[in-house]
Formats: structure tokens, C-alpha cells, sequence
């Protein structure tokens, strides 16, 4: 129902009961915090068509009328310089979704005085407009005072105070949006230009704001701290060193959890229902399948609760304005830090996370190099390969070569994300570069209820997406393992015999025919077959490498089978020293990870740049693994 | 209007052309030599942090930069505090209209300001 006037009572009358209300205002104005109390946490997220930007819609029931409430993505002006900005612009013609009856602005009670720059733009719009104050509890703290009387008056807009997270004036302000016929509207001439906006804003001012709020004290104190040029770079490194540490010990035990109860329950099922395909199909297939997505959880849920507790107490723009110089110099700015720092532990987090990145190609390169940061899940690979082949011998003192082995590996990732970041930056990705601008907004004390719904949203919309592909790639890989069945040879190991057949399955010889591909890297079949199936999840490898040498998945004697193995055809080691490098650099390199690849889908809104990811790292992988094996080769020799 | 310079003699053709300029025939010296007015005060980001100013111009306002920076509130009159500098020197976070707001040089340069 598009209507560009205000609402008549006839028109009412006859009109659909549904009304469509947006929700727009700058970012920190607590919109979100305003939007999940009038609607719950109910809200349907999806995307708008053709970009990248959230739409969030909820609906609530005010005297007998359904009002459908639209939260915009939060804009400092109506006047886009991007894609994204111009969904907001978009909206309010109608062009991407109904267009709104009526819009209420949502603005932080201590920030009116750069607030009223949007207001005025919004106003130009000619919806029926309201306005709501949020925070004005804050607003008393400071020693402000503002007359909500007079600068209705003033604006000719109806005007609300909300404390959001307390609750406090939400009652009245559903007494309000259930009528927006009844809002008075503002009296013209309203200001066209930038400099005529900032002259109506002051007089706005000069009415209403009877006194100015100070400057939040504990706000200045703390960055006196935080971004103090020794003081604050020491406590950068210490914060983001914790951070990560933090999602390794305590996901850990989480995941082990999740982890001994999938296994619990394949084996429950085993054990309760006959043996057979479809037993086979459910405990392998479905419930190792939802094992694999299930397990991400802990990490994630942990990375995004200290992300957004870090983002909701205005930490955040400190970080990113401590490390801008950085990331400026590889194309990227302060905020991809954040987004890339996470994936050092999960790369699905931290592609999520680049939501707040505004420049559309800063955001898809920093999505795009993500998977190269040396995630958990690349850690039981490299520890079974350090573990089996680099000797446990002492260099420099105390520091064994495994353990710098295992560093070098880690910082390894993180160098090749930077310097791919700058490469496509410079190559693929230059675009108009968006200015960069970031607010410095006070600090606050994060409300559980809005950190809860924040985390919960990121963990639902991981959990859907990710799921419904994780789990078909995962049956899908089962049955490529499982299928032809063939009968080993009597006379086997049971063992023996597992490994026949898996030489024999779909996968197995899948592993066969790709071997002329990966033969230059020194990898045979059997890796093939590792390699074929780690393609849904890294640490995959490991589980299907002892199937193969039918071995349990113990590290000890997964170990010793594969620096015994021999190729038959060779004679020579499978895993010589040139080999195993080249597999570590591989892994380095390489995106495996349905997870990832459906994250990447869902945060770009289409297939075009998993693909991309998946090949280009591919390829990266594919070269570097080659040149490793020849080095290795050679100094080996 | 460009000011005619008295700097650019009639004697002296050579100067205009070494600029690049293409002199048209029959243009004078005096026209093709006349300098471009300078921007008003100095550059936001010369200022050293405690600096306050008042915004006298935003260079190319009708760019996507300037545009976006006169709707943060970087319009001619508005007074301005340069708070601090990042540890790594880039970007500056600044004070007006009672918000903090940080910019890199490269924005910083296109604001002119004049120090109060």
C-alpha cells in the first residue's frame, strides 16, 4: 500500500488494517534497542535484492490495527554515496519494499544537535513524522535539559522520551504510532542545503535545549587511558590477544562436549537400530552431518557475545581507530582489524562481522581473505602433521621447532590474508573510495537483554543458513564414501578391510582420478580421498585419514601409520618431508569449509563470490603447495 | 572572477606555456598567467590536537566526500575541537556539534578552517 499523504480517517476507514512504520535514525541512536521493544524478538530478517544490507521487519497489534515496524540501517544522511546507503532512500520511495505510512525517527536525546541534520533531511520526505528521544535518562546524567514541549512546537512533529532499555515511555509512545493520522506535521518552508539544515538546527536548539548535556566524564576519562598513544596501544594488543586466547580456552570445552555427544548418539544409534543403509545413512551421514555444523556453535556464539560486548560499550571504534593507519595501508580500514582478528578463530563470525565495514568493497575483500586467518579448525591437521613428521628437538633454548613450526604457520595465514587483501584491493576491488568517518560514540554499559537478542540473531541466522548446506554436503560426502559396496576379499583385518572399501567407494576412486592433479605436490590417493572429503569441514582430514589407514583416531597410532606408509608403486614414503610441507601449506591456503562458503553466500547475497573464494584459494593453494614441495625437495636433499 | 595578476608581464610569454596552458591566439599574457584563488584558512588537518576552529569551507562539496561531510556537520560557521591523534598518527578524532567523530588526513585536508 504505497501512501504519500498523511492518513485521513476515511482513508483509514477503508484502507487495510496493516500499517507500515519505519524506523530510521544514525547509528548508536539505540534504534535497535527501540525496535526490539516495540516488537519483541520476533523480528523477520532477510535481504533486500541486489545488496548486502539487512532488512529487519517486526509486527505488533496496537488498538485492533497491525502495524508492520521497518528497521532501517542506520544512516548518518539521506543522501547515499553508496549501494548500501541508497537502500534506505529506496525504501522511503517504495521502491523495495511497501512504502512506509508513516517514519519515526529514532535519535539519541544527547546527540540532537548533529540529530536535527537528519531530522531536517527526513522531514524533506513529506511522511507523517515522529520523533522519539532515546536514552534521556543519559541525557539528565550530563545536566541537560530539554523542553519535549517546546521542541515539539518548534519541530511541529510529535515528540517522545524513551529510555529503551529500562523500558520507561514505551507505553505511551505505542499510544502514539498506533495513530499516525492524528501527528501533526511540520510548517513549511523546510531547509534544502547542508549549511541552511545546520541554521534551522541551531534555532531548533536555541528554543528547546535549555541546557546542553557536559561531556560524559567517564567517557573522557577512559579514553584518556584507551587512547593514550603508549598506554592505548598496549592495551589494544592486550585486549585483542585475550579475545582470541579467550575463544580458544573456553570454546574448547564446549565443543568437546558437542562433540563426545554426537559421537554418543551415532554410536546410540548403532547400537539401537538394525544394522544397514539406513542406519549407516542416520548415524554417519545425518547426525555426524548436524556434529559438524553443532560443533561451530560454542565458538561462535562465544566470538560474536565478546564482539558485540566490545561494539555495545563503543570499545570497538577505539580499536578500529587505533589500528586504521594499518589497515589503511593495505586498502582496508580499522574495522576490517576486528572482523579479520575473529576469523583467527572462526572465519564465520568474522565474515559476519564485516557488517560494519560501509564501503562495499572494503567489506567483500575482507570477506574474501577471512578463511586465510589460521582458524581452529586447522589445528588438529597441523598437529597431527607437526606431531608425526617435524622433530620435538629444542631450537633457541626453550622454544621447541614444533611449537615455531606451529607459529610460523599461524602467522603465515594471517600475512597471506593481508597481502591478498591488498592485492585484490588494488587490482579487482578498486572502486570509489567512501570517505572514511567513524563516530567515537560514549562509552555505555551494554544491556544483557540487547547483547542476548544481538548474539541470538547472529547464532539463528548462522545455524539456518549453514545448516541446510552443511548437512546436504554432508550426506552427500557419506554417500560418496559409502557407495559402490563392495565385499573385501575374505581374509582381511576388519581394518583391512574398512580401508578396501573405501578405496573402492565413489570417493576412493574419485581419490584415484584426481592424483595426476595433485601428484606434483607429492599427494597420492589416499590424501586425495582426505582432501576430497575436508572439503566440508578441515579438520575432516584427520577422521578420514584414519579410516583409511585403519587406524584408531588416536594420535599415536594415526601417527605412526602414516610415516610408515610406503607407496607400493615407488617404494618411497607417502609422507615424505616435501609432501608433508606441501599439505601444510596447502591447508594454509586452501578454503575448506562448508560453513564458510555458505556464510560468504548469505552475506553477499549471492554465489558469484563463494565461488570466487573457493578458487582463487584454491589456486593459491594449489601453487604454493607446488613450490613448497619443490623447495622442501631441495633442501631435503 | 580572476583577479588579472600584475605578476605576469606582457614580456613574458614563456611562463604560461611551461604551465601547460594553451595559450588561445590573441589571448594576453596577463590572462593566461592569472593564479587561482587560494582556499580560504588553512587545512583542518594542519591543526594540532586542543585546536579549536570554525569551519569556513569544505572543498568540492559537491563530491561524495563533500557532500557526506557537510551532513555530518562539517557546514561553514560550525565550531569545531581537534581532540586527538590516533597512537599511529591517522585518523584524528575531532569534537562538533557535541559528537566525537574521527577522520582520516585525506578528509581532513578537504575542510578549511580558521583557528579561534
Amino acid at each position: 500500500m504505497i501512501v504519500s499523504q498523511p492518513l485521513s480517517q476515511a482513508a483509514l476507514a477503508a484502507s487495510p488494517p496493516s500499517l507500515h512504520l519505519a524506523l530510521v535514525g544514525s547509528p548508536n541512536s539505540g534504534k535497535t534497542t527501540l525496535f526490539n521493544a516495540l516488537t519483541g524478538l520476533r523480528a523477520k530478517v532477510a535481504n533486500y535484492p541486489g545488496v548486502t544490507v539487512e532488512r529487519r521487519e517486526g509486527e505488533l497489534e496496537l488498538a485492533g490495527r497491525r502495524l508492520v515496524v521497518l528497521d532501517l540501517p542506520g544512516t548518518y544522511s539521506l543522501d547515499p554515496i553508496s549501494p548500501d546507503e541508497a537502500v534506505v532512500t529506496r525504501v522511503l520511495a517504495g521502491e523495495l519494499a511497501p512504502a512506509p505510512d508513516a517514519l519515526v525517527v529514532v535519535a539519541d536525546a544527547c546527540s540532537l544537535e548533529r540529530s536535527l541534520l537528519l531530522i531536517a533531511q527526513i522531514l524533506g520526505r513529506g511522511l507523517p513524522t515522529a520523533l522519539v528521544l532515546t536514552m534521556t535518562d543519559e541525557l539528565h546524567a550530563r545536566g541537560g535539559r530539554l523542553d519535549l514541549g517546546l521542541l515539539e512546537r518548534a519541530l511541529g512533529l510529535p515528540v517522545r522520551g524513551v529510555v529503551g532499555h529500562k523500558g520507561l515511555g514505551i507505553g505511551a509512545l505505542r499510544e502514539l504510532l498506533a495513530a499516525p493520522e492524528t501527528w501533526p506535521r511540520p510548517p513549511l518552508p523546510l531547509p534544502r542545503s547542508a549549511p541552511d539544515r545546520a541554521a534551522w538546527a541551531d534555532s531548533i536548539l536555541a528554543t528547546a535545549l535549555e541546557r546542553a548535556p557536559g561531556r560524559s566524564r567517564i567517557t573522557e576519562a577512559v579514553d584518556r587511558v584507551v587512547l593514550h598513544p603508549v598506554a592505548g596501544t598496549l592495551l589494544f594488543a592486550a585486549v585483542m590477544v585475550t579475545f582470541f586466547q579467550l575463544i580458544f580456552r573456553w570454546a574448547a570445552p564446549a565443543m568437546e562436549a558437542i562433540d563426545a555427544a554426537v559421537r554418543f548418539s551415532a554410536a546410540g544409534l548403532r547400537a539401537s537400530l538394525p544394522a544397514g543403509l539406513l542406519t549407516d545413512l542416520l548415524a554417519d551421514g545425518l547426525v555426524s552431518g548436524v556434529g559438524a555444523v553443532v560443533i561451530f556453535l560454542p565458538q561462535i556464539v562465544l566470538l560474536f557475545s565478546l564482539l558485540y560486548l566490545l561494539e555495545d560499550m563503543g570499545y570497538m571504534a577505539r580499536a578500529a581507530f587505533v589500528i586504521d593507519r594499518l589497515m589503511g595501508r593495505i586498502g582496508l580500514e580499522g574495522r576490517a582489524f576486528v572482523s579479520l582478528l575473529s576469523s583467527y578463530a572462526c572465519a564465520v563470525p568474522g565474515i559476519m562481522a564485516t557488517r560494519s565495514i560501509p564501503s562495499p568493497e572494503q567489506r567483500l575483500v575482507t570477506m574474501l581473505v577471512a578463511p586465510l586467518m589460521t582458524c581452529s579448525a586447522r589445528l588438529p591437521v597441523y598437529a597431527l602433521l607437526i606431531g608425526a613428521f617435524v622433530p620435538a628437538q629444542q631450537v633457541l633454548g626453550p622454544l621447541g621447532l614444533q611449537g615455531l613450526v606451529l607459529l610460523a604457520l599461524y602467522l603465515a595465514g594471517g600475512l597471506a590474508a593481508l597481502v591478498a587483501a591488498a592485492l585484490l584491493k588494488r587490482t579487482l576491488f578498486r572502486g570509489e573510495e567512501l570517505p572514511f568517518y567513524m563516530e567515537l560514540p560514549p562509552y555505555r554499559v551494554p544491556t544483557l537483554r540487547l547483547l542476548a537478542s544481538q548474539v541470538w540473531g547472529s547464532a539463528r541466522a548462522f545455524l539456518r543458513r549453514a545448516g541446510t548446506i552443511i548437512l546436504t554436503v554432508s550426506i552427500a560426502l557419506w554417500g560418496l564414501l559409502s557407495f559402490p559396496r563392495v565385499e573385501a576379499p575374505a581374509g582381511l583385518a576388519p581394518g583391512e578391510a574398512a580401508r578396501y572399501r573405501l578405496e573402492h567407494s565413489l570417493a576412493g576412486q574419485a581419490g584415484h582420478a584426481l592424483e595426476p592433479l595433485i601428484a606434483p605436490l607429492g599427494f597420492d590417493w589416499k590424501i586425495g580421498v582426505g582432501l576430497l572429503a575436508s572439503l566440508a569441514a578441515r579438520e575432516v582430514i584427520v577422521a578420514t585419514l584414519a579410516q583409511i589407514y585403519a587406524a584408531s583416531d588416536e594420535a599415536g597410532s594415526l601417527r605412526e601409520a602414516v610415516r610408515a606408509d610406503v607407496d607400493p608403486r615407488t617404494g618411497r614414503k607417502v609422507f615424505e618431508p616435501a609432501t608433508v610441507a606441501a599439505l601444510l601449506v596447502f591447508f594454509v591456503f586452501a578454503l575448506q569449509c562448508t560453513s564458510t562458503l555458505a556464510v560468504l553466500r548469505r552475506e553477499t547475497n549471492s554465489w558469484r563470490w563463494p565461488a570466487f573464494a573457493f578458487s582463487y584459494l584454491l589456486a593459491l593453494a594449489w601453487v604454493f603447495g607446488l613450490a613448497t614441495r619443490h623447495v622442501v625437495g631441495t633442501l631435503v636433499e | 572572477m580572476a583577479p588579472v595578476s600584475l605578476s605576469a608581464p606582457q614580456a613574458k610569454p614563456e611562463p604560461a606555456r611551461e604551465r601547460g596552458q594553451d595559450r588561445p591566439p590573441g589571448a594576453t599574457a596577463c590572462e593566461a598567467a592569472a593564479p587561482e584563488p587560494s582556499p580560504p584558512g588553512v587545512a583542518l588537518a594542519s591543526l594540532p590536537p586542543g585546536s579549536r576552529a570554525r569551519v569556513l569551507a569544505v572543498l568540492d562539496e559537491a563530491s561524495p566526500v563533500g557532500r557526506r561531510l557537510l551532513d555530518l556537520g562539517f557546514t561553514p560557521g560550525s565550531r569545531l575541537r581537534v581532540v586527538r591523534r590516533a597512537p599511529l598518527g591517522d585518523p584524528v578524532e575531532y569534537e562538533l556539534r557535541s559528537f566525537r567523530i574521527c577522520l582520516r588526513r585525506s578528509e581532513a585536508e578537504r575542510i578549511r578552517v580558521e583557528t579561534t
